[in-house]
């Protein structure tokens, strides 16, 4: 199993980067105010201006 | 803190947006889906493509004489292009198309060089040419999910780089603070899967299209199986949880059930999937005590798999009627429930006395296909829909009532593929495993063949069911394509009147006042 000699330092590597990634996250203000930046998207784009054929889609 | 004024509809470009006293170009005031309409379309015509050499192989287990002798046509080759086809053309495109469209949105800005956008798009089907050239003429690696050749193996690798650079570019140039919880799971897969192709496909090359993989033995499949397993837990499942964590909200135009417990199951679940590896070999040379972290931490993932699905299908509460009307939520809808069926299925095929029966049975492949016909194929269908009209100026496909029919014929499919194959799965398990008193097996192998054969017909009708199901999407497609034309879509940012006091919060949803400062 020699492989773990690879496997296991390189698991722990990528254990502390995520680690990193989490606390970074938590220090940016990431987590703070949750519930309006799950509503945030509903806003994020207008809709295109329906063409003329939207109109007779209902029925189709 | 200046208060934000409310977003309007339908406000035209009329000279140029200020932010931070810098004129903007209208590149940059406007949605770059340039790249986003030709991986949607891409991602049609590979689902049609990659489920059709499904459906011939299918055919080809039930009726053998479909290989027609020709070496190119036959199933050891057809299989891997059927696979390949099928997550990384079909599902790739779809992951791509997808997250260069949330990633803008959610960020509020353009997509970060567009350029080098057109780039992945082309060198991916440059990648997917390669692999329906060079699958059927018998180049592989013989790694399940890396069967392509080194130099291909290179070409994903300088793709890969681009597409990281352009989505997480484009989180680094974002107007908003906040990164929405669909673009972690989209940039866990980014970085997770290049890791993965990396070590996985390490190897020695010894002519233009053979090389040897630099690991041997079970040390190779311990890597193989910790690539494969990961390949799902994070190309199949987090790649495509981040489409489900945008599109079912703007679908359904509510906010996802908890976005707490969307943070919370993010978190949890790409911890704990880069350890289930090992139930792909359990009662192999594998050493125990790796079989048996693979077991736990496939068991344990039942929870964080379910925390998802749940938070998915709960963001419809008090808004469950619109299932009864919009075929595309159903889609969405019924892909989680999917997704709940084969995470659980999952963990206790991972079980070592489960697993005892079900390893190379066709149970695996039922389990496969639950997961890639009900969750993968399901959730990138309602996605297409949603997305196809938009590349081309409009709110809805051609025929509503088309999708509808499409979403009825999958599910059909979908349940006669994997009934047939649950059916089959435990009978072979059984059989083969079947002593006679003396302690001789009862059956021979080619026995327990036999007695699969109605199964194979029944996936065979199920497959051809589902791809036809595609057939009634392409019709779609092109009659929507063909109905209108590109229309720039206007970035809300840029669009409300910008001054240098715009606060790094972006704008304020609707009904939500900024805290006060």
């Amino acid at each position: 199993m020699d492989i773990l000699y690879l496997l296991i330092p390189f698991s722990a590597v990528l254990i502390l980067a995520i680690i990193g990634v989490f606390a970074w996250a938590l220090h940016k203000g990431q987590f703070d105010d949750l519930e309006v930046e799950g509503a945030r998207i509903l806003e994020d784009d207008l809709p295109p201006k329906p063409a003329s054929l939207d109109t007779d889609q209902a029925a189709r | 803190m200046v208060s934000l004024p409310a977003v309007t509809s339908h406000q035209t470009v009329s000279g140029n947006a200020v932010d931070n006293g810098k004129t903007l170009a209208n590149s940059e005031t406007i949605y770059n889906d340039s790249a986003v309409r030709l991986f949607t379309l891409a991602a049609v015509l590979w689902g049609v493509v990659g489920m059709l050499v499904g459906v011939v192989i299918a055919a080809q287990l039930t009726w053998p004489e479909l290989n027609f002798g020709i070496s190119w046509l036959s199933y050891g080759r057809l299989r891997p292009l059927h696979t390949n086809a099928v997550i990384f053309a079909f599902g790739g495109c779809a992951l791509m198309g997808s997250s260069f469209y949330v990633v803008q949105r959610t960020s509020q800005v353009a997509l970060f060089m567009p350029k080098l956008a057109a780039f992945v798009f082309w060198g991916w089907q440059l990648v997917i040419l390669g692999a329906a050239i060079s699958l059927p003429l018998g180049y592989t690696q013989g790694k399940e999910y890396a069967e392509l050749e080194w130099p291909i193996d290179l070409l994903i690798a300088v793709v890969w780089v681009a597409y990281a650079v352009v989505f997480f570019g484009t989180i680094g140039t974002r107007k908003v603070r906040h990164i929405y919880v669909a673009n972690w799971f989209y940039g866990s897969f980014i970085l997770s899967i290049a890791l993965l192709h990396i070590v996985n496909s390490a190897a020695i090359p010894v002519g233009a299209f053979k090389s040897y993989s630099a690991y041997a033995g079970v040390q190779d499949a311990m890597v193989q199986w910790w690539y494969g397993h990961n390949a799902v837990g994070f190309f199949l499942t987090a790649g495509f949880l981040g489409m489900m964590y945008y599109f079912i909200p703007k679908q359904a135009e509510r906010p996802v059930y908890s976005y707490r417990l969307s943070i919370v199951h993010f978190w949890a679940l790409i911890f704990t999937y880069m350890w289930a590896g090992p139930h792909h070999l359990h009662y192999t040379a594998l050493p125990d005590w790796a079989q048996s972290i693979g077991m736990i931490f496939s068991l344990v993932l039942l929870a964080p798999s379910w925390g998802g699905m749940i938070n998915g299908v709960m963001t419809l509460s008090g808004a469950w009627h619109k299932l009864r009307e919009d075929p595309i939520l159903k889609f969405l809808i019924v892909a989680l429930s999917f997704y709940g069926m084969a995470t659980f299925e999952g963990p206790m095929m991972s079980i070592k006395t489960v697993n005892a029966l079900s390893h190379y049975t066709d149970w695996t492949i039922g389990h496969v296909h639950s997961g890639a016909l009900g969750w993968v194929g399901l959730i990138t269908i309602g996605t297409l829909y949603y997305l196809i009209p938009r590349m081309f100026g409009q709110t809805r496909m051609y025929s509503v009532k088309a999708i509808e029919l499409h979403f009825w014929i999958s599910t059909l499919g979908i349940v006669l593929y994997i009934a047939a194959m649950w059916m089959a799965g435990v009978m072979q398990g059984l059989m083969w495993r079947a002593v006679n008193p003396d302690g001789t097996l009862m059956y021979s192998f080619v026995e327990g063949v036999k007695a699969t054969y109605p199964f194979y017909m029944i996936r065979f009708f199920g497959g051809a069911l589902y791809l036809s199901g595609m057939g009634v999407m392409v019709w779609n497609t092109v009659k929507t394509a063909q109905a209108g034309r590109y229309v720039p879509v206007p970035i809300p940012f840029h669009q409300a009147k910008l001054k240098s006091s715009m606060t790094p919060e972006g704008i304020t949803p609707a009904g939500l006042t900024p805290n006060a400062a």
